[in-house]
């Protein structure tokens, strides 16, 4: 069943133009992972699926249902989390209170089961987001968005900034997350992990689709000509 | 004793410029507007509880009460109609929106009301004629007290509200970063309008205050603004404590300058405010920070 359909949907900033004319779906409990050199569109995309970004044209759906004017706050109890790029996580708020605050919608996720799923924030429960390392934000930040227990997580980067062991981490407690049978739309730069964790990969190129296809049977070759624009497909 | 009894009074002035302040360091706090208007509507206030005491004859503390709901309609209209199309449209409209609305209603206020000048101290009663002889030369009025504890009240209460409600949170998150607010299910529309509508109550609680403890015209807004501005930024922009605090030290140094000479009261005050700024901002970093 689709869950997330993205019609011809075209970004801009101004006379920048972000996306272009982007279609693709994504099936519930699919992981799919948006890849694509700087400056390609990825987080333009997620942020405009989330209700971030006006898009200019094109529709978003969202369980049969056009969603492209809801604003993002109600986007948000229909089942739609981002956990945006650079984590923007409330710093006067505490741990505590960053994740309560997001408490939309009722289901699994909860300040408890968050915690176990983050037992690196247990002893940091109290302490203002501010005053914690770049690994422990990004916890929040996830947990933040679980706790609106969403239907469709997007991710926007959630390895940068922070140590490879960091990084493992983050990606094992994701990989719980997924096989809970949560719907996942990620934006990673590291092409391994992305093409380890999602079932499925977009890449993108100044705006567009230019290679959509199983994980399993893309050849890296093609996932990194792709990329970087090298073989542009006709 | 003078001087003590001149820091008693101060204080007790002080607690009535930090009720008048409040409501600016709140909208200052969530939204980085600064409401020019904020003098008029705590005037405004004083007016409706003014009808509503000259027509039924009630207390204006009752009065207040009554006009509360008024004024709390009032804050959401003004938030929704007017700040939300400013705040679109860059960090100056916010000023020169509220700066006409601050003419709108002083001249509302005067065809409706003549340049009159009114007190709602009479229609008080006795608060505002008790007081109590603690040591010679040093004495403090019922009203006085009234005024202080209610803004410590006040600022206890929204603090507690800031610190320990969801709602509160919800404030202080939209406050930090409204786009991530959004993102997480917070409608940043309806806090900025219900933050609108707090400061506009409290604004409207400094009229009241304003109204029994002295008098008023459709004029007096603006200097009311001045000591609630300079209260808030003695107190250190978007700090709410501070602000309690700045409201204190502005009434403080108003009543030891009037205590020197009766006219240096309001200048004393100015001068506290100057100071605060060089000190705070000298050494060429006075400028002024644009939202991120």
């Amino acid at each position: 069943m689709t869950l997330l359909r993205v019609e011809d949907l075209d970004c801009r900033y101004g006379l920048l133009q972000a996306v272009r004319g982007v279609s693709f779906e994504v099936a519930q409990g699919e992981t799919v992972a948006l890849i694509g050199a700087n400056g390609a569109g990825k987080s333009t995309l997620l942020r405009a699926i989330a209700g971030a970004h006006k898009p200019h044209h094109g529709r978003v759906s969202f369980d049969a249902a056009d969603i492209t004017r809801v604003p993002a706050h109600r986007r948000v109890s229909l089942g739609i989390a981002l956990v945006p790029e650079g984590r923007r996580l409330f710093p006067s708020l505490t741990v505590e209170e960053n994740l309560r605050v997001a408490a939309v919608r009722r289901g699994r996720w909860n300040v408890q089961s968050v915690l176990e799923v983050f037992p690196l924030l247990q002893p940091r429960r109290h302490m203002a987001a501010a005053n914690l390392s770049g690994g422990e934000q990004q916890a929040v930040a996830i947990g933040r968005a679980l706790m609106s227990n969403p239907r469709l997580l997007l991710l926007d980067e959630v390895s940068l900034g922070l140590a490879p062991i960091v990084v493992d981490a983050v990606y094992r407690s994701l990989a719980g997350i997924i096989s809970e049978g949560t719907t996942v739309l990620l934006v990673e730069q590291d092409l391994t992990r992305a093409l380890k964790v999602a079932g499925r990969v977009i890449c993108m190129l100044e705006g567009r689709i230019v290679l959509e296809g199983e994980a399993a049977s893309l050849d890296r070759d093609r996932v990194v000509s792709a990329y970087f624009g090298l073989k542009r497909p006709a | 004793m003078t001087i003590l009894n001149a820091v008693v009074q101060g204080i007790f002035l002080g607690g009535f410029y930090a009720v008048l302040a409040c409501g600016l360091s709140i909208m200052f706090g969530v939204m980085r507007i600064i409401n020019l208007a904020h003098g008029d509507i705590a005037v405004l206030g004083a007016y409706v509880v003014f009808v509503i005491v000259q027509s039924t004859g009630m207390s204006p503390f009752v009065a207040f009460i009554v006009a509360l709901p008024v004024m709390i309609v009032l804050g959401y209209a003004l938030q929704l109609t007017i700040l939300e199309r400013s705040l679109k449209s860059g960090i100056l409209t916010p000023l020169l929106a509220t700066f006409g609305l601050s003419i709108v209603i002083q001249n509302l206020l005067l065809i409706r009301f003549s340049p009159d000048v009114r007190s709602l101290g009479g229609d008080a009663g006795g608060v505002t004629t008790s007081s109590w002889q603690v040591a010679s030369g040093l004495s403090v009025s019922a009203l006085g007290i009234v005024i202080l504890v209610v803004a410590v009240v006040v600022f206890g209460a929204l603090h507690l509200f800031l610190s320990r409600t969801r709602a509160g949170w919800m404030m202080r998150a939209t406050a930090e970063d409204a786009e991530a607010a959004e993102l997480v299910g917070i409608n940043s529309r309806g806090v900025y309008a219900r933050a609108t509508a707090l400061a506009v109550a409290i604004a409207a609680l400094g009229g009241l205050f304003l109204a029994i403890r002295s008098v008023f015209d459709p004029l007096s807004g603006p200097t009311q603004l001045i000591f609630a501005f300079e209260a808030v930024v003695i107190g250190g922009m978007g700090r709410l404590w501070g602000t309690l605090l700045g409201g204190l030290a502005l009434g403080v140094a108003q009543t030891v300058g009037a205590q020197i000479n009766p006219e240096y009261s309001v200048l004393t005050g100015h001068l506290l405010f100057l100071a605060v700024l060089i000190v705070r901002y000298g050494g060429g970093r006075l400028s002024f920070r644009v939202a991120r």
